[in-house]
């Protein structure tokens, strides 16, 4: 099956709605689990790799939740459409680099994603528009109970659902959300909050997960620890610390337009003007400047102006995507030009800034 | 002193973490900082690369020298050093007592506390009731209380027929 016939549109996508879905873009929950008696992906030879995505891959589809969902093996894929998944957040970037023996389940609406052959034999996740970490708990718990019916799980009474990494181990839970936090960053709040995130025993990353940098201000939260502490706590935890850290975004945007109302006009403004106006953009500019929009829709600067405009533009100038609408293969360069192209056109309905806003934007406080 | 990566280079990169009462160095040469990223002002793998480093030195002080290989798929500390990962489920039995202290560093309990797949459940509630019976009975025999120590042992033996699949008549 041709996967672009499965995936959501991105104008389609950049309309799914959540809670605190002015901060929180998503939240994820990923578990990891392994099959007793097999090697874990990283050290099997092939032929173990392949038997046991031959065993988990037909015990995934047959289950009522993910019923016409797509299914393939990694090898099948090409590198674009692997890229494209990454882009979306659906695979990991070390999955997209598997091959043979690695598949991948994805159900209908995308809220629900299973790497095969990854890190563990098993890396399930669910996702959420918004605010709902607790929700995609109980998707996911729902779905890892009817499969361990079918499935051998490797466990131990002591250590949990043993993984490859011992990182990962006991609950193999990892708890996430992605929160666009440009308020924080420009009143340069961003790296005290991290620290005090770290102290409680929370990682803070950039876009792309491990190693990868806070493209675009957005930033994921997730747990660190998976021993000692139930799935419930850790999502409780999880859910106090962001409720903590929407507050202080919502007060730094707050107290940076009743203060620094011309540092804020000031960015917002260049950050149009740019992509408004430029013919070559690379995709780190587009998303740093796309994120300063998005502040200026949620400040109210773009009145009439849909935040979905920015949100489909945050998908679309991603490499993958941009060459996905172009049937010639275009270098780097070339991407620019293009990218500059319907990032202009697009923002051709949209009128500048305005410098007044009306009176008190709304907070959204959890 | 040498870049404790790659064992070669002057290390020019120092590194400090503090972690409650624990405090952990790391030392790098340029080189290898920079392909660990901790040169990103972000430092968001820093955590990632101290467990890294850590859980292969505990797992070659237990080791004690001797090369100890997972019986069930052949992976040895040194595989482990140089990938940060185990071979296979076994390996937790097998590398037990050096995985042991990176896990009190690395998680907030050694036990795990959370779910368990239903077809464990039921066996782990009779595993722990048979232990609390067993504890009893031997206290009944310590009592001399021989009457309730007879109704014990056959609650235990029942117990664990049930388990091992015969019907408990």
């Amino acid at each position: 099956m041709d996967i672009h016939k499965f995936l959501t549109p991105p104008a389609e996508m950049a309309r799914r709605k959540g809670p605190h879905d002015r901060i929180v873009l998503s939240s994820r929950v990923r578990l990891a689990r392994n099959i007793k008696d097999a090697a874990f992906p990283g050290w099997a030879k092939k032929p173990e790799r392949v038997r046991v995505l031959d065993l988990i891959l037909p015990a995934v589809q047959s289950l009522p939740d993910l019923k016409n969902s797509f299914a393939e093996t990694m090898d099948r894929l090409s590198t674009l459409d692997k890229q494209i998944l990454v882009e979306r957040h659906l695979i990991s970037r070390e999955h997209a680099a598997k091959s043979a023996g690695s598949g991948l389940v994805l159900n209908q609406d995308e809220s629900f994603c299973v790497m095969i052959n990854e890190e563990d034999h098993l890396r399930m996740q669910s996702l959420r528009p918004g605010l709902q970490v607790r929700q995609a708990w109980v998707a996911i718990n729902l779905i890892d109970s009817a499969l361990e019916r079918k499935l051998d799980y490797a466990f131990s009474p002591e250590l949990g659902y043993l993984t490859a990494c011992p990182t990962n181990l006991g609950t193999g839970i990892r708890v996430s959300a992605m929160l666009h936090l440009p308020g924080l960053v420009l009143a340069e709040q961003i790296n005290p909050i991290i620290q005090s995130v770290n102290k409680l025993g929370l990682a803070v990353r950039g876009l792309f997960g491990e190693g990868t940098e806070a493209l675009g201000n957005v930033f994921q939260v997730s747990n660190q620890m998976t021993l000692g502490e139930s799935e419930t706590a850790i999502v409780e935890r999880l859910e106090k610390v962001l409720a903590q850290i929407i507050d202080h975004e919502e007060n730094a945007r707050g107290s940076l337009v009743e203060k620094k109302p011309k540092v804020v006009y000031n960015h917002i403004g260049r950050a149009y003007g740019i992509l408004a106006n430029a013919h070559s953009i690379t995709s780190k500019e587009a998303m740093n400047l796309l994120s300063l929009m998005r502040l200026g829709v949620d400040l109210d600067l773009f009145p009439g102006t849909d935040r979905a405009i920015v949100d489909e533009l945050f998908v679309l100038t991603q490499p993958a995507h941009l060459q996905k609408q172009h049937s010639e293969k275009l270098s780097a360069e070339e991407r620019d030009l293009l990218r500059a192209d319907m990032v202009r056109e697009r923002l051709a309905t949209v009128s500048r800034p305005v410098t007044n806003p009306p009176p008190g934007p709304t907070l959204d406080k959890p | 002193m040498l870049c404790c990566v790659c064992k070669e280079k002057e290390a020019t990169v120092h590194l400090t973490q503090i972690t409650g009462d624990k405090m952990q160095k790391v030392d790098l040469c340029e080189e290898c900082a920079k392909t660990k990223g901790v040169n990103d002002a972000t430092g968001f793998s820093l955590a990632d690369l101290l467990l890294g480093l850590g859980a292969s030195q505990e797992i070659e002080q237990a080791g004690g020298g001797s090369e100890l290989a997972c019986p069930r798929c052949g992976f040895t500390q040194a595989d482990f050093k140089k990938a940060g990962r185990l071979g296979c489920p076994e390996c937790y039995n097998t590398f037990a007592e050096a995985l042991e202290g990176l896990l009190k560093t690395m998680h907030k309990g050694t036990q795990h506390i959370g779910k368990v797949p239903e077809s464990l459940r039921h066996s782990r509630d009779v595993a722990d009731r048979v232990k609390s019976l067993q504890k009893r009975l031997s206290k009944a025999i310590e009592a001399e209380d021989f009457e309730q120590a007879a109704l014990l042992r056959d609650e235990i033996k029942q117990m664990n027929a049930r388990t091992s699949g015969s019907p408990a008549t």
